[in-house]
């Protein structure tokens, strides 16, 4: 067995479940939650919610992006715990009465997706990027999307589909 | 994840006392690189103290015509901030070039003082690494050695300080302020984070009962002749192999004042207050930069991969005070390189 080089650790006892009060997509939601529990796992295994992708789980990939009180992060290095009384959209919240977001609907017009498991997290960063209103140029758009991997490089189309959002908030 | 207790602090007096009570705690505030340490077994807090609602997320302008940064203010809001962004644009432009929009959203200032290396021994627990276990010796110095340190390293350990927002923050001459169970004090940011020497364990001078409160600024901004300039192996979204902060106050062409702080080549922001003084009262041209990086570069040692790092950083210093001198300060969205 491989030896792991890490000191000693003191046993802690198992922590009480913490109530976490999150309003998700408009709707509050009361859960009870230990407190490693991420926000992307109380998402996803908690609220069923599975747009927000596991990706890297380590903050390098951006499948896991969701906006917290409108601002994009990454929901895998974000402890549910922290975020009580917040509000979180994820890519299934983004739509209103049926009608796709102007993102979700740029992103079919400029076919910016293949495979598809990195476009929630692309959608809800760019509906982060548009709010920002700092990227205006193709450069600035490409620069301020770099938390965004996409392994089958629908990169210009992507870029397209912001540009024809952006135009249109 | 490894278990742990969670707990809020009300203030930060209550934060010290909650840390003094719980010596194996650890604060939390942005969570981007503790989260992360935690997922890889590096770091296993016994108890983490939520300091993210404590009330220091301000920008404000001090008595002395300096600024004074919040430990809690995002580094987004930090390089948006109108303050910074036209009197300190070499920190703004140093935030924006590191991490990702979503990252930048999360992570504190006090936090990116207090980040750790990326070194990849350190986050493989399955190999020795002195910094995360004291005398188990140094991977790196016999192995991928490409994100390392040229300067300032020892036998312990050659680990890079992996921020960008810090290696602005020594050129301007920031000031750290900490809390801690004795009371309040101010480190110079020189004196903040340290050497490896044969305690890599330890990457700053902070006690680890103390909470950073705030970072000040001087009054001197350099908002005219900076840049800062940040080679790397991939356009974006990467840690510096080399970057330049460099800043300076120009009478015509000769250099009244100079600043140059380097990342991504020692266990800590690479400040030389000798080159600077040797830049001082010169014409600022090539063959002055040069003798400038000569200077910083003199001790730089290399490794098996990353000898190249002492060539890259010589000719990133001398652009770096170029586009500073022409007052021509390197995009961050543009990458192409002038």
């Amino acid at each position: 067995m491989m030896q792991t080089h890490t000191a000693p650790r003191p046993t802690i006892p198992a922590p009480e479940k913490i109530p976490v009060r999150l309003t998700v997509n408009g709707v509050e939601m009361q859960l009870k939650l230990a407190p490693w529990t991420t926000l992307l796992d109380a998402l996803r295994d908690h609220l069923d919610l599975t747009g927000p992708k596991k990706g890297c789980d380590h903050g390098q990939c951006g499948a896991c992006t969701v906006l917290v009180d409108g601002r994009r992060i990454v929901s895998c290095l974000t402890l549910a715990v922290m975020k009580d009384g917040a509000k979180v959209t994820t890519i299934e919240g983004l739509a209103t009465d049926g009608a796709l977001h102007p993102l979700q609907q740029a992103f079919i017009d400029h076919d910016a997706f293949q495979c598809g498991y990195c476009t929630p997290g692309q959608i809800c960063s760019a509906a982060g990027l548009i709010a920002e209103g700092k990227a205006k140029t193709d450069d600035e758009i490409r620069e301020l999307m770099s938390g965004n991997i996409c392994r089958c490089g629908a990169y210009p189309n992507i870029v397209a589909a912001i540009q024809q959002a952006m135009g249109q908030s | 994840m490894i278990n742990f207790q969670y707990s809020r602090a009300t203030d930060v007096a209550d934060a010290v006392r909650q840390m003094a009570a719980h010596p194996s705690a650890k604060f939390i505030a942005g969570g981007t690189n503790l989260i992360d340490l935690m997922k890889e077994d590096v770091e296993h807090p016994s108890r983490l103290i939520d300091i993210a609602r404590l009330p220091l997320n301000s920008v404000e302008g001090t008595a002395d015509g300096g600024v004074q940064i919040g430990a809690l203010v995002l580094n987004s809001d930090l390089a948006y901030h109108p303050l910074i962004a036209q009197r300190y644009p070499m920190l703004a432009s140093a935030i924006l070039a590191g991490a990702s929009a979503q990252l930048r959203n999360m992570a504190s200032t006090g936090g990116n003082l207090l980040q750790r290396t990326r070194c990849c021994y350190f986050y493989d627990t399955a190999t020795p690494c002195n910094k995360r276990e004291p005398g188990s010796g140094c991977s790196a110095i016999v192995g991928l050695s490409r994100m390392h340190a040229i300067l300032g390293t020892s036998e312990a350990c050659i680990a890079t300080h992996p921020s960008d927002m810090c290696v602005a923050l020594a050129a301007l001459d920031a000031k750290v302020h900490a809390v801690g169970p004795a009371g309040a004090r101010a480190i110079a940011f020189a004196d903040f984070h340290r050497l490896p020497g044969d305690t890599p364990q330890r990457d700053t001078n902070l006690e680890p009962n103390e909470i950073v409160t705030a970072v000040d600024l001087p009054a001197r901004g350099f908002a005219a002749n900076y840049t800062y300039l940040k080679i790397r192996d991939r356009l974006s979204y990467a840690f510096a192999l080399v970057s330049v902060a460099a800043a300076l106050e120009l009478e015509g062409d000769t250099i009244k004042e100079a600043r140059l702080a380097l990342g991504g080549v020692a266990h800590k922001p690479w400040r030389d207050p000798v080159a600077e003084t040797a830049l001082r009262g010169q014409a600022a041209s090539q063959a002055t930069f040069g003798r400038a990086a000569d200077l910083v570069l003199g001790d730089a040692k290399g490794f098996e991969h990353n000898a190249f790092k002492i060539d890259l950083a010589r000719r990133a210093i001398i652009r770096a005070l170029t586009q500073a001198a022409a007052g021509t300060p390197q995009s961050q969205s543009n990458k192409k390189v002038c």
